[in-house]
């Protein structure tokens, strides 16, 4: 067994929503090793959402720890927690969050501006980036030339440029066909496997589970570990 | 790509709100730079006034006359080196509308206390020796092409010859420079004697003094004195130093400071109110794009930079626009404005343009940058 990525121990979340205090976890356990592939179901409202921004750094638990690669995260402050996203985590949304103004190049380029690589080194990162995805041809193009399936591998190809090790992807397929869904399911299962990506997906559609190593079932804040691959 | 040049980016993805806001700034920088531009031609009198210069002029109303031997007397104050007298003469050249600041004066003493109206040693010398001459500043020249030896009719607005004619003719004996930018070269100036010689009534009488004194310290005694010299006469004066004269002359006008001000802040509060105004809707669209730039690793602190650097960009687009276009008019100007004083469009100006344009764009930033830095990323997401 390889070693933990992230490890949650005892994580507590609540929300305060007028003068009630809504809990979504209650002393929440979980390890992700390092080059795992994880699906994470669930109803709606089980905290699905939840735990990827608090693996992600964009949300802090009410109480218990997070430690990703051996440091605790969940005590550091909002410009550390930036930095930790910027150097750790790429993200990958459903509705692909690209800047509409900005080239198919430019998306992937944005969070190499918050480093101190050059124009040249940006430029060759870039455009490795867009290969993996396959997507060189389209570099120049703008979101709204581009169809649902080619903005979410230029997300996909914004969220790896960095070379992060942990992949948070929120319903990445939700907003695609089931072909454009099984391609871009596939690419992620070849960067998990080829590249090493640590992946933890959220998703509602079981057969996009079926990309990942193993299934966590969410539900009113436990995990029930089932192997849906087998 | 750089971060200014996403911050370029962003400003211009709405292109035509963006160009109207622009379009705004740039209006409210052409009326500041105008208006700046014609209150520096009212001060500049003020600013080159000399220091050790003294105005006597009619304690009733400074329009009014005062009697010819009043400068042999005034000459004889302790401290006063050197008196000129002048005379307004009202004039205007082929038609009303050419207005012309035209003054009669004797001319010796008037050149040597205006030590900055430069004329070459032969003209000055031509125009000390013909009474009828006349000489003109660089600006009238200008305007309407006068040439060294041209003849030169003048009406007056106020006076007749006793002959009944209302125009006087002159020969121009030379064309004076300033030895300063903001040296008015539109008036033009001839002998008094000329004047008193042919005009139909005000004998004996002349329009106001002016003083040159050895010593500016000493100003307030000489002041009193001059003033007490002719206490209690039909004639009193009041002496004022020239700036002060100068700056009541202004003033005639109204307070134009007052309404430069009123004019201009009221022109900068609207567009601060436009330009903040479309600041804010222009972040409240991006609070998921801003949620994004989070959730990839940008700090709150250069979100902050990054809108304010926008709205900076904005601010100073439109503000160099209208300024270069304020300057241009600035040209345009200095003929029909040009009986106020020079009219140039100054550096102070243009200084003070900018920090206009720095305060504009930090103000109308700093509510939008401050609620950008401050967007929740998982409110934004509407993840909870």
């Amino acid at each position: 067994m390889s070693e933990p990525l992230i490890v949650l121990k005892a994580v507590t979340k609540r929300y305060t929503r007028g003068k009630q205090s809504v809990p979504i976890f209650e002393r929440l356990d979980m390890s992700i090793p390092t080059q795992d592939f994880v699906a994470v179901m669930g109803p709606s409202g089980s905290g699905k959402t939840t735990l990827l921004n608090l693996l992600g750094g964009i949300d802090k638990p009410s109480g218990g720890e997070i430690v990703f690669d051996k440091k605790r995260m969940d005590n550091l402050d909002e410009s550390k927690l930036a930095a930790f996203r910027a150097g750790n985590v790429g993200f990958i949304f459903q509705f692909y969050n690209l800047m509409p103004m900005l080239t198919a190049a430019q998306n992937v380029e944005l969070p190499l501006l918050l480093t101190k690589l050059g124009p040249k080194a940006r430029s060759e990162r870039v455009k490795t980036a867009l290969e993996i995805v396959g997507l060189s041809d389209r570099a120049r193009h703008k979101p709204s030339e581009l169809s649902g399936g080619q903005q979410q591998r230029v997300a996909i190809a914004r969220a790896i440029v960095s070379d992060p090790k942990l992949l948070l992807c929120d319903e990445p397929t939700g907003d695609l066909d089931r072909e454009t869904a099984g391609e871009i399911l596939s690419m992620l299962q070849t960067l998990n496997r080829d590249l090493g990506k640590t992946i933890v997906m959220v998703t509602h559609d079981p057969e996009a589970a079926r990309y990942a190593k193993r299934t966590l079932h969410l539900d009113k804040g436990h995990f029930s570990e089932k192997d849906l691959a087998a | 790509m750089t971060l200014v040049e996403l911050v370029r980016k962003n400003l211009f993805r709405k292109k035509l709100r963006t160009t109207l806001t622009i379009v705004a700034i740039f209006v409210a920088f052409v009326i500041f730079g105008v208006l700046a531009t014609f209150q520096n031609a009212i001060n500049a009198g003020v600013e080159v006034a000399g220091a050790d210069r003294l105005i006597t002029v009619n304690k009733i109303n400074f329009t009014l006359p005062m009697p010819l031997a009043y400068p042999t007397r005034t000459a004889g104050v302790a401290g006063v080196k050197q008196v000129a007298h002048a005379e307004w003469f009202g004039g205007y050249y082929q038609e009303p509308r050419n207005f012309l600041v035209a003054f009669a004066v004797d001319p010796k003493n008037y050149l040597d206390i205006y030590s900055e109206l430069i004329l070459p040693p032969a003209q000055r010398e031509a125009f000390l020796r013909e009474k009828t001459s006349i000489i003109v500043g660089k600006a009238s020249a200008d305007q309407y092409g006068w040439k060294v030896g041209d003849r030169l009719p003048l009406k007056s607005n106020i006076y007749q010859q006793k002959n009944g004619s209302d125009t006087w003719d002159f020969t121009i004996a030379g064309i004076y420079t300033g030895n300063d930018q903001r040296v008015d070269t539109t008036p033009v100036i001839f002998h008094y004697d000329y004047l008193a010689d042919t005009r139909s009534f005000g004998d004996g009488t002349t329009g106001w003094m002016i003083l040159k004194t050895a010593d500016a310290k000493e100003n307030p005694r000489i002041m009193r004195e001059v003033d007490s010299l002719f206490a209690n006469s039909a004639f009193e004066t009041e002496t004022k130093t020239e700036q002060a004269f100068n700056k009541a002359f202004a003033e005639q006008l109204g307070d134009l400071g007052f309404i430069v001000t009123s004019v201009v802040g009221a022109a900068f509060v609207t567009i601060l109110l436009i330009v903040g105004n479309t600041m804010m809707l222009t972040v409240r669209e991006r609070t998921n794009e801003i949620a994004v730039l989070k959730t990839i690793g940008f700090t709150t602190r250069r979100i902050f930079g990054m809108v304010i650097a926008e709205s900076m960009l904005l601010a100073v687009i439109g503000g160099l626009l209208g300024i270069v276009v304020a300057w241009l008019i600035s040209f345009a100007l200095a003929g029909p404005l040009s009986r106020f004083g020079p009219v140039a469009f100054s550096f102070d100006t243009a200084a003070f343009a900018f920090v206009l344009m720095a305060l504009l764009g930090l103000l109308t930033g700093l509510i939008p940058a401050y609620r950008a830095m401050n967007t929740d990323i998982v409110t934004a997401f509407g993840r909870k």
